[in-house]
């Protein structure tokens, strides 16, 4: 915890200091002494409604970025986003309050808002680093106007490599492509790759444009050739024709935060796309672990009988799966054993990479993968941060290199 | 095992609570009229700090006598404390979790000593 705050033990509220919100968790990394277990948090969500007019600054397009001025009583704020029903429910009616983001007053104003609130959990947590990606993004590839996604994440892209990644060498970033316009995917590729504090690319999977669609196929190739990591990231979609028969969050949340990566992970191996790009690293972020087993088992078991539709595959559906590489958030523990066989099932040792979520309702603190009584250490290690270490090329503080796992 | 003081009675309202630490240990101490009740302030679930979420009352689901669902309701009696960090909920008098009794918060004493308020660590 930093030296000067004074912890309050006051009732958590919108507007607490992140520090008291996660205390216990730094509690929980001295206990655990963290400071010795290098740890890498994949994925995070920085609090962007703030920066939003500065993020419309960067927008390139001069008509779409005096149009922001339009928006938001001239503020700009939350310019051009689609966003759907669904997000601000996050809080569960009011009963998590950081899940409709973080509103603590921030003093230090030598470095943007997202750059202090990403310290303050660094530091709780007891993290070495952090990969940021936006909230406001997460809809984008359902965006009912099309080239607004390239207009809005190249803005967003160059505020975060601009004005974020070069205040903190612990904050790092996965950009956002903008994959429903090949063409501008490939070239947000060629204008970000190599900028500092860039770990990797990602796709938003809440779209309906099939992965193994031709036009991919230079994108692709592109980032095994530049030996980059291609993420997926999923989100909700409320919309869909079956999870607009789910009445609850609960039940939306659950189904449509797995289904769109299963979608495209179904279609990814199926079309064979690990045998087209047998270099190219790809990671499948926050749909939790539980659907990998059912993944597994029901692409094997199928794929015997109708080979003939998969014929690029040489082995079967769940071997490439565990070449791939997947988030652990949010981790589905309440039966230990099925989680056991699956972390077993997908080489959790070597494949799973530790992410947080912060600060999203569901957020898993490190903790979550130390406390696991079925992994040995050097599982652990791994997968709280030498796993990210050897995939994103991350620089292992020295103080670390004693207790580096095999 | 040492008394630790908490608050004078009068300085925790209804439905309220306060929290104190004793080193590493957090406890915290609540109201409901004239009743006390401390848990430590660590969730079962991932060591959040339960005692500092919202309180609010149990969500029941109202059916009439078709099975038919009538929306949610809240139930007057059962007051519970909500973790800020996930949403774990505990009934504030058994600290039981509503939907799995095996879930629970640890609970400690409290004393009421001459207007005084301790729990007993």
């Amino acid at each position: 915890m930093s030296d000067d705050y004074k912890r309050t033990y006051s009732q958590i509220d919108d507007w607490s200091d992140s520090r008291e919100l996660l205390a216990n968790a730094r509690k929980q990394a001295n206990q655990r002494n963290f400071d010795d277990v290098f740890i890498v948090d994949i994925d995070s969500h920085i609090s962007d409604g703030g920066a939003w007019p500065e993020i419309m600054d960067l927008v390139e397009d001069p008509v779409v970025r005096d149009a922001a001025s339009a928006f938001g009583d001239g503020s700009k704020r939350g310019a051009f986003l689609n966003h759907t029903p669904g997000l601000q429910w996050q809080n569960v009616w009011g009963r998590i309050p950081h899940g409709q983001g973080l509103k603590e007053p921030v003093e230090d104003t030598s470095v943007p808002r997202d750059v202090v609130l990403a310290r303050k959990s660094i530091d709780q947590m007891g993290l070495d680093y952090q990969v940021v990606f936006p909230n406001a993004l997460l809809f984008l590839g359902m965006h009912p106007v099309p080239e607004m996604e390239v207009h809005l994440a190249t803005a967003y892209n160059r505020w975060l490599v601009e004005r974020i990644l070069p205040e903190d060498p612990r904050i790092r970033a996965m950009l956002y492509l903008p994959f429903n316009n090949p063409e501008a995917a490939e070239a947000t590729v060629k204008r970000f790759l190599g900028k500092p504090g860039v770990a990797g690319f990602l796709v938003t999977s809440s779209r309906h444009k099939p992965v193994h669609a031709n036009e991919y196929m230079r994108l692709y190739a592109m980032l095994e050739e530049a030996g980059q990591v291609l993420g997926f990231h999923t989100h909700l979609n409320w919309q869909d024709e079956y999870t607009s028969q789910l009445n609850r969050f609960i039940s939306m949340h659950a189904i449509s935060f797995v289904l769109c990566n299963l979608v495209h992970l179904t279609n990814w191996v199926i079309n064979g796309l690990p045998e087209r790009f047998p270099k190219l690293n790809v990671m499948w972020i926050e749909s939790g672990v539980a659907w990998l087993s059912f993944a597994m088992q029901r692409l094997d078991h199928e794929y015997m009988m109708r080979t003939s539709e998969a014929p690029l595959l040489k082995k079967l559906p769940s071997e490439y799966m565990r070449d791939m590489f997947y988030t652990t958030q949010p981790m589905e523990r309440s039966n230990e054993a099925l989680l056991a066989a699956t972390m077993e099932g997908v080489n959790a040792s070597s494949q799973m990479l530790y992410a947080s979520d912060w600060p999203h309702w569901d957020f898993d603190l490190p903790s979550v993968i130390w406390d696991l009584p079925f992994l040995d250490e050097t599982a652990k290690r791994n997968i709280l941060g030498y796993n990210a270490a050897r995939l994103f090329n991350l620089d292992i503080p020295e103080r670390y290199s004693a207790l580096a796992a095999e | 095992m040492a008394d630790l003081f908490v608050a004078k009675v009068g300085d925790i309202a209804d439905r309220d609570r306060r929290v104190v630490a004793d080193g590493d240990l957090e406890i915290g101490v609540f109201r409901l009229g004239d009743d006390f009740f401390a848990w430590e302030n660590n969730c079962p679930h991932m060591g959040g700090p339960v005692c500092q979420g919202k309180v609010m009352n149990r969500v029941n689901e109202v059916l009439d006598d078709g099975k038919k669902s009538h929306g949610f309701e809240f139930v007057e009696a059962d007051v519970h404390i909500i973790c800020p960090w996930h949403g774990f909920e505990f009934n504030i008098r058994t600290g039981v979790h509503p939907g799995e009794s095996s879930t629970q918060l640890t609970k400690y004493e409290v004393v009421v000593r001459d207007g005084d308020i301790y729990v007993r660590t």
